[in-house]
């Protein structure tokens, strides 16, 4: 007979143990890179705030109502949202995976692959949700009034920063080699950044192009956080937090399957 | 009374493709003793111990660590192993001390212990003045002893080295010895995979002879030793046509042989009355019985 008296309690599913074991470590390793990443995530979106407030600013004042600096100012923060989330876990998964094999340490630990890639989406949307604020505060100094709404962005930040993580994390768990990403981020990223109205409205798309844009989560994004500072729209804005959380939800799942698929053989 | 058994496999099979990594294995492990997995690269060494921590999913077979089944308890029997892989994968940018600090969470030390448990740790890899270090600036073996206390800082009951002083000197490889020894007097099963003879001789209880995915001899070193190449074996050098000579000569005589290179190794001779050739005589070894079990030259 093999040893079975001193058993281990039982051990479930998503563990608050096992995540918190794996957001440590994300933590101190934070510690020792958040300057880099501080200020690429604040200097980026300022770059573009100011880049589109004073070259498009100068040829237009304002958009549907909206001062265009404060129609940038609160449209880059889902572009600062998907900067802070997509990217850091696509590079950061494969990297940990490939080149770190830090999964393979962290797999031989009492943590499953559903709990390890759940701990690095809820970090990446935690960071995702601070530095989405970045872009409306900088607008902030360009002349956006304050208002009560804006307490919501950070938390729809961290919803979208959610999704994206995982649908990061996703595109690294199917991933063959890091060039792969190249066609996700051309094919991929850069239709969803620019048809998100981020920067101009849709209103003036074709019909299709319009309707391809309520499939876009950094739209429904885009929109909520422009409700919460300028003014929330009722049940259309509850849609579009049921479409974050459904694409939030969606992915994450497909995440967890693609490395599992990889990190267990 | 059979022992109890850390480790228990039962005709695991493990194919890639039209790869069939470890091929219908048994091994017990029982609790407080080392074995050692020796065999040459490929040897499905690795494969096997990916299993034991559900990283790899057995096709076939049974596997339990710990009296738990696996894939099923996998997880609850990681929380009492501890594991050091054959590559390297601490945090580099970390400093030694976080690097065990998050291990200690993922361990799940409970808060009040984590400190004693990282001193522990520290103590027993010899870094405690160098615990502000980042990792990045440890030599090798220093980042290979800090590899082996990060598996340990939860006191696990099983320990799992996938070649534990693979690529190393000489010298940092007795320092490790000397590491994993201490820990065998402890008490702490050990299962190790090397393809270093003299690794597996010295520190394991038990070896198991791996080739192509499967064992072919398992046995305490001296045993294995006594078994397959007997007490003493002879070292005829000479010019290479002398050597075949040699070879044929000993295969007449019904005695098995192997090739060093430089030499014919002339296995047995002690049982083989009235065989005279000039040559060095010497004990049998492992090495002896690696290369006939699982080279290409057996007779």
């Amino acid at each position: 007979m093999a040893a079975s008296e001193t058993r281990a309690p039982k051990i479930g599913r998503l563990e608050r143990s096992a995540l918190t074991g794996v957001l440590v470590r994300e933590v101190v390793n934070y510690s020792s890179y958040w300057r880099s990443s501080t200020f690429s995530s604040t200097v980026e979106p300022t770059i573009y705030l100011l880049a589109f407030g004073f070259g498009f600013g100068s040829l237009v004042s304002t958009i549907g109502g909206l001062d265009y600096v404060d129609f940038v100012g609160t449209g880059t923060v889902a572009t600062a949202v998907l900067f802070s989330s997509a990217f850091p876990a696509m590079f950061g998964t494969f990297v940990k995976y490939q080149f770190q094999r830090t999964y393979d340490a962290i797999l031989a630990a009492p943590v499953d692959t559903e709990e390890l890639v759940t701990a690095e989406a809820l970090w990446i949307a935690t960071r995702a949700g601070v530095y989405g604020c970045v872009p409306m505060l900088v607008a902030m100094v360009f002349g956006l009034d304050p208002s009560w709404g804006m307490l919501l962005v950070p938390f729809i930040a961290w919803l979208a920063g959610f999704g994206w993580a995982c649908f990061g994390i996703m595109i690294a768990g199917f991933a063959k080699s890091i060039e792969n990403f190249n066609y996700v981020v051309s094919a991929v990223i850069t239709p969803l950044f620019l048809l998100a109205g981020s920067f101009f409205p849709l209103d003036e798309f074709p019909d299709w192009a319009f309707a391809l844009a309520q499939i876009n989560p950094l739209h429904h994004c885009v929109q909520l956080v422009r409700h919460a500072v300028f003014g929330l729209e009722g049940w259309t804005d509850l849609a579009r937090v049921g479409a974050l959380v459904v694409f939030g939800l969606g992915v994450w799942r497909v995440a967890i399957i693609a490395m599992t698929r990889k990190l267990v053989d | 009374m059979e022992r109890e058994l850390a480790i228990r496999l039962r005709g695991a099979v493990k194919r890639y493709g039209p790869i069939t990594a470890v091929d219908g294995l048994d091994l017990d492990v029982p609790i407080g003793t080392c074995v050692g997995l020796l065999g040459p690269n490929g040897a499905g060494k690795s494969t096997t111990m990916r299993l034991l921590t559900a990283q790899s999913i057995a096709d076939e077979g049974e596997i339990e660590v710990l009296g738990l089944r696996l894939p099923g308890e996998s997880k609850m029997a990681r929380a009492q192993c501890g594991v050091t892989p054959q590559l390297d994968n601490l945090d580099t940018t970390l400093t030694v001390q976080q690097n065990l600090l998050v291990f200690a969470h993922l361990y799940r030390i409970p808060r009040g212990e984590r400190r004693a448990a990282i001193e522990r740790a520290l103590e027993m890899a010899k870094l405690v003045d160098r615990r502000d270090s980042r990792v990045d600036k440890l030599s090798g073996g220093m980042r290979r002893r800090l590899l082996i206390a990060r598996a340990l800082v939860h006191r696990p009951r099983l320990v799992l080295l996938d070649e534990p002083t693979v690529g190393l000197d000489p010298q940092v490889r007795q320092e490790l010895w000397a590491l994993i020894d201490a820990l065998r007097s402890e008490g702490t099963t050990i299962l190790m995979s090397t393809h270093y003879i003299e690794e597996a001789q010295r520190l394991a209880d038990t070896v198991m002879i791996m080739s192509h995915g499967k064992a072919v001899a398992t046995g305490a070193p001296s045993e294995l030793v006594r078994e397959h190449a007997g007490r003493q074996v002879l070292e005829v050098y000479g010019p290479p046509a002398r050597l075949a000579e040699v070879e044929a000569e000993a295969g007449s005589a019904g005695l098995r042989t192997r090739r060093t290179g430089t030499s014919i190794s002339i296995l047995g001779v002690d049982g083989a009355n009235g065989y005279e050739i000039d040559g060095e005589r010497r004990p049998a070894n492992l090495e002896d019985v690696f290369v006939l079990l699982t080279g290409e030259e057996i007779a």
